[in-house]
């Protein structure tokens, strides 16, 4: 299958392994990964603060340049759901309304285009480690992928779970929230950490690096030793 | 910044850093899930239940108009009075030229948020009439001149330690930490109330549109007292808390119960249709119904956002909200607190003032997947954020999301941001969470993650 890697600016920037391990692992099940580098952000910070229009000026390049794509897999299931639930409400009535339905169609977060799509769980993964996993919000409510994640890190050798209370309780992360409300995301940041660390795992895990760069911000500045490591990053091990 | 989010901001720090806060809000919480998951499970189908609770809102809301003037042409056959009030202040007047036609001297209340949200009891006290708090968690707030901290348990904030104290303080009663105790002390002071009061103000949990009945379901039986004892009762609800049919009360009363407290059902649900019949033994001898609409219907023209008003104060939605429990309730500074707070409180007192409720979420969406009813009501956090930005919006920030729009549709512009965060970021130590950080918002509490030497884009055009 021809797959369409859409890669959010923030994992472009910092977290350039989680996409390169995509890569790593959608060529080795066989299929041909395109991405198109001009296509940067999916307008998820306006749409959040309520500029709907200098959304619409974002996904609108978006819808344009994915449309010939046969499926469109996303580095985050933040912009998964923008693409998938939000780009549809923005155009609700017009004339791209057909396109951002057609997206959305063919969008999928990383680990539900593996399970739901492919229908892959064992990628032959090995990760000698105790991890945890944390739930990020837009994919576990928005897109309803709960299971995938955990029935592929079930596959991997050597690799304990562990679940941490309240796992899909937000870690405060929000986007432009964390910098409007700061006392407030840093208060749930820290409820997050701290349930983490009390699985005694050596990992977070999540499949959003956007809540991962979050928590592992936290847990820098408290100079704590758990780690966090995108889901992706642990399927390309081996 | 406007004084009320000034307010908030410095309430939600204050509380947020409150560790002592957070773990009794966690463990109150806690123990509540716990029970709400076992009740739940005791539901053929919880989502099934919620998808009908969810339609039967749509229908009694469709034909609002048509099941108001049900319920009241039948509640005023058995001789209720029926008051129509358009705001608080109406509704305010109305109570009171009826505690003063009957020249009343004490008033006695079960539970009612509609009375919190039109500030009764400070109207009445400014009278001079005595009013008493019946609802245990209400006449403790009461005791301490405090809002309700929740809508549900309103001083779920405080420990038994605290309450004994104040009931020691105000009501003389010796130390204890036996909730049955405690309970006891509260029950003594309010008996000697209920004999004393002249007027009984409760509230309603739903209306029965076919029966022209309120129905009120409450753990103490306090309300039942406020009810019978007093000669003349006052009801005071929204407009919004139509049920078209008897019937529905056999779901709404247990998943009411369920969601809001992890009860199977509420201990004392009664209905109330009329003041007492002749050979009847007990009930008020003069039965008044205040309906209050205080912008409600401008929220049911909002096609986006009615389904706000199929809301059953169950208060779930707050219980599991992350903001809430981190903030506490007191700091939203409105009646009606938590994620359904920040929906309606714009609508019913003025969307600029409250805009801040709506964006001082994480949109996790915790609080529509609880929600009984179905509202969505993160969505409608997104929706009060953009009408409010379109209203008014931040030219700061929306020349700021103009510029985003710009650079991220541009691979040179964005390769020129990305050139200067490179250079940049060896400088931004010198100032990190420091007041000249303009990353401070983030980088007083956190690290901020560095550009990558290799970002995905070099690296994957060096494979090609
Ligand atoms: S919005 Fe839903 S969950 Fe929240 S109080 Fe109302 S009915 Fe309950």
């Amino acid at each position: 299958m021809k797959v369409t890697l859409f890669i959010p600016c923030f994992v472009d920037l910092c977290f350039p392994r989680v996409g390169m391990s995509m890569v790593t692992i959608l060529e080795r099940l066989g299929h041909q990964v395109t991405f198109h580098e001009d296509v940067i952000c999916c307008g998820q910070p306006a749409f959040n603060s309520g500029f709907w229009e200098e959304t619409r000026v974002v996904a609108r390049k978006v819808l344009q340049r994915l449309e010939s794509s046969e499926a469109v897999v996303i580095a985050s299931g933040s912009c998964g759901a923008m693409m998938k639930v939000f780009y549809p409400e923005i155009f609700d009535h017009a004339p791209e309304a057909p396109a951002a339905r057609a997206l959305a169609a063919k969008c999928f977060e990383f680990s539900e285009f593996l399970v739901n799509r492919l229908g892959v769980t064992d990628l032959g993964a090995r990760f000698p480690a105790k991890v945890t996993f944390h739930d990020g919000c837009h994919g576990l409510r928005e897109l309803g992928a709960k299971k995938p994640a955990r029935a592929l890190l079930s596959r991997v050798k050597d690799l304990t779970l562990v679940e941490m209370k309240d796992a899909e309780t937000c870690c405060g992360f929000g986007g432009t929230f964390a910098a409007k409300f700061p006392m407030i995301s840093t208060a749930m940041g820290e409820v997050k950490c701290l349930s983490a660390e009390e699985t005694g795992a050596d990992y977070i895990v999540s499949n959003d690096s956007s809540c991962l760069m979050h928590v592992q911000g936290l847990l820098d500045r408290q100079g704590k030793k758990v780690k966090t490591i995108h889901l992706a990053e642990i399927l390309a091990s081996a | 910044m406007s004084e009320i989010l000034k307010l908030f901001k410095a309430q939600a720090s204050k509380v947020a850093g409150d560790l002592r806060h957070r773990s009794l809000i966690q463990t109150a919480l806690g123990k509540y899930e716990t029970q709400r998951d076992r009740r739940k499970a005791a539901f053929q189908s919880w989502e099934e239940a919620r998808q009908v609770a969810a339609e039967t809102k749509w229908e009694a809301m469709r034909s609002l108009d048509e099941h108001l003037v049900s319920f009241v042409n039948k509640l005023e056959a058995r001789g209720t009075r029926v008051h129509w009030a358009s705001n608080g202040v109406q509704a305010r007047d109305i109570i009171l030229g009826v505690i003063r036609a009957k020249k009343a001297r004490c008033v006695i209340k079960s539970k009612a948020m509609t009375a919190e949200e039109i500030h009764l009891n400070e109207a009445m006290e400014k009278e001079g009439y005595e009013v008493v708090e019946s609802d245990l968690g209400e006449f403790i707030v009461q005791l301490r001149k405090e809002a309700p901290y929740h809508i549900v348990f309103p001083a779920m904030h405080l420990t038994r330690d605290e309450i004994s104290d104040l009931f020691h303080r105000e009501l003389g009663s010796a130390q204890t930490s036996d909730p049955e105790e405690l309970t006891m002390i509260a029950r003594r002071a309010l008996r000697k109330k209920y004999i004393a009061a002249d007027i009984g103000i409760t509230g309603a949990n739903f209306a029965i549109a076919e029966t022209g009945m309120i129905s009120i379901t409450e753990n103490e039986g306090n309300a039942r007292l406020t009810a019978a004892l007093p000669k003349t009762m006052i009801t005071l609800l929204g407009i919004e808390k139509v049920l078209p049919r008897m019937a529905d009360l056999a779901l709404f009363l247990p998943m009411l119960a369920t969601a809001g407290a992890g009860q199977p059902i509420t201990c004392y649900n009664s209905l109330y249709g009329g003041p007492r019949r002749p050979g009847e033994p007990d009930g008020p001898e003069e039965y008044h119904v205040v309906l209050l609409d205080n912008r409600r219907t401008e929220l049911l023209a909002d096609a986006e956002q009615r389904d706000a008003l199929h809301c059953i104060r169950c208060g779930a939605c707050l219980n599991v909200c992350p903001i809430y429990r981190n903030v506490g309730g007191h700091t939203y500074g409105t009646t009606y607190s938590g994620p359904i707070g920040s929906v309606i409180t714009p609508h019913l007192r003025g969307l600029q003032d409250w805009k801040h409720l709506s964006a001082a979420s994480s949109l996790c969406g915790a609080c529509t997947e609880t929600c009984p009813v179905k509202i969505n009501l993160h969505h409608h956090l997104l929706h009060n954020r953009r009408n409010a930005a379109a209203q008014n919006p931040n030219w700061i920030e929306k020349t700021a999301f103009r510029v985003f729009g710009t650079v991220m549709n541009s691979l040179a512009l964005y390769r020129v941001v990305r050139a200067a965060a490179r250079c940049l970021q060896p400088l931004h130590g010198l100032v990190k969470g420091g007041p000249f950080d303009p990353a401070r918002a983030w980088t007083k509490t956190r690290e901020l993650a560095p550009v990558a030497p290799k970002t995905f884009r070099e690296q994957w055009k060096e494979r090609a």
